[in-house]
């Protein structure tokens, strides 16, 4: 963490209960401000809770919550979620489906404006997407509709990106090459990444943590901080590499 | 596209001129007397002279102007409670018994009842045509609406999108495509309405032409003409709504 500056997330015995059920039961977690963290955890272990908690969509029972040094609280314009599936309005072209961000909330600007519509295109370009701008989303592949949708939680210019398996509905060979363009995708932003993938995890993260079942982190991986995706591939197949799978593997099964 | 639309039309009319030529040539083998099944040469006629005599223009225009005020105002009011239905669980809880007795009673068997209260005149076929439409266009819109994708609406949400936000930019265009499967069947629905209450009284319109044909002239061809127009008038209601749905899709683009 570099001294002055807040933490993206700060999150100090967090508890949620559905009824009977705890969800989170004391989750204690930090993401310093630049950095990517991936989340991993079986079904029900409330990763995916977790983001909807850090996104404000969904409060907790107990515990502190801060978002830059902040409540957490749904429609700031420095933190996007993008989902498991892409959420697309089929209605509108992929350009128009980014720059939905833009039209609502607070700030909101015309859709018509020329400065609206450029940002779109900006964020597209950066996705790797600029040539399916006019296209319809019912035509696009599902690798297309995943890039569109990250375009669209990046459109903002977010500092704080919560990614919900963004990637598990594709197939594996677009799962890899997304999962390998991401870190340049997101830039400097803060990174989330909810998954269910160790693999996925090791090659996106710069640190790794398992959620259990009660969803106490127990064990955490240090990774391969500011390394490029290729040379983080081959990483994950060195002795080291393959000691953290072995780690996380051994933690998921706790 | 145009060719394609040529090849998908070329059977249906091919199957219309076959009907119509066994028609007329089995009306003319068996000699069927012309005021209980005229041949379709002489419909055709007869619907000629009616429009060339001013007859059917006359009809026509009130039906037209019964149908388009009372597809209005029932459209509009179907919308609005079932799109307030849809976003409320309290109102929908408290209403939907309502809604449903009022869909199984027989509107058109109302008709009588309306012509007490309205007078003969235009009013009591606008409140038919009105109510016929209200119930299936409220009923899509309810289900639909109440139904919309509940991930684009968690997205909206995570975007801090106000809840008129919600409902313009997500809520309407996601159950665009259900309020419109009711507008189709409203659309029909509302001719029928119209020309049920144009049978109980009134001096001129399609239905009024068809008790007239029946009753006082005996003019079977021009009751087979007034039926062809109401078919077209149907048809023209229902091209109406697809046009709307259309326009409406290029909108939201």
């Amino acid at each position: 963490m570099i001294a002055g500056r807040p933490l993206a997330i700060h999150a100090q015995g967090i508890r949620v209960a559905r009824g009977e059920r705890e969800v989170l039961c004391g989750l204690n977690l930090s993401l310093a401000e630049g950095e990517s963290l991936a989340i991993i955890g079986a079904n029900g272990s409330g990763k995916s809770t977790l983001l909807s908690l850090i996104a404000g969509l969904l409060p907790h029972d107990a515990g502190a919550l801060r978002i830059f040094d902040a409540p957490p609280r749904a429609g700031r314009s420095d933190v996007a979620i993008a989902f498991q599936d892409a959420r697309l309005m089929m209605w509108r072209s992929a350009l128009r489906n980014v720059t939905l961000p833009l039209e609502v909330g607070e700030g909101r600007r015309s859709a018509a404006s020329s400065s609206v519509r450029s940002e779109g295109a900006a964020a597209l370009a950066r996705v790797g997407a600029a040539q399916i701008a006019d296209r319809s989303p019912a035509g696009l592949s599902g690798g297309e509709r995943q890039r569109v949708a990250l375009a669209r939680a990046l459109v903002r210019q977010p500092r704080l990106i919560l990614l919900d398996e963004p990637f598990s509905a594709l197939d594996a060979l677009t799962r890899d090459r997304l999962n390998e363009e991401l870190p340049e995708m997101v830039g400097s932003a803060s990174v989330l990444l909810v998954t269910h993938d160790i693999e996925e995890a090791l090659l996106v993260a710069d640190r790794v943590v398992v959620l259990g079942s009660a969803g106490l982190i127990v064990a955490e991986t240090p990774g391969l901080r500011g390394l490029p995706a290729v040379q983080r591939r081959a990483a994950l197949s060195a002795p080291t590499g393959m000691t953290n799978q072995q780690t996380l593997r051994e933690a998921l099964r706790v | 596209m145009f060719s394609a639309m040529r090849r998908t039309a070329a059977a249906p009319f091919a199957l219309a001129i076959l009907l119509l030529g066994t028609w007329e040539v089995a009306v003319r083998i068996f000699a069927v007397p012309a005021f209980l099944l005229p041949p379709p040469s002489a419909i055709a006629a007869r619907f000629a002279t009616a429009w060339a005599d001013g007859t059917m223009l006359r009809h026509l225009l009130p039906t037209v102007a019964e149908l388009l005020l009372g597809g209005l105002i029932g459209g509009a009011a179907g919308l609005l409670i079932g799109v307030s239905l849809g976003l409320s669980g309290a109102a929908r809880r408290i209403a939907s018994p309502y809604l449903v007795v009022a869909q199984s009673t027989p509107i058109l068997a109302l008709g009588p009842l309306l012509v007490l209260w309205f007078g003969p005149g235009p009013a009591a076929k606008v409140a038919i045509c009105a109510l016929i439409t209200l119930f299936p266009l409220a009923i899509a819109a309810l289900v639909s609406v109440r139904d919309a994708d509940a991930g684009l609406l968690e997205l909206m949400r995570s975007l801090g999108a106000t809840p008129r936000e919600r409902l313009l930019l997500a809520r309407l265009p996601s159950a665009r495509n259900g309020i419109f499967a009711g507008a189709r069947v409203a659309a029909t629905l509302a001719v029928v309405g119209v020309i049920v209450g144009e049978w109980l009284g009134g001096s001129a319109g399609l239905g009024i032409l068809l008790n007239l044909a029946r009753g006082s002239l005996f003019d079977t061809p021009l009751l087979f003409a007034a039926l062809l127009q109401i078919a077209i008038l149907g048809v023209s209601a229902y091209g109406l709504v697809l046009f709307v749905e259309r326009l409406t899709s290029r909108l939201m683009r």
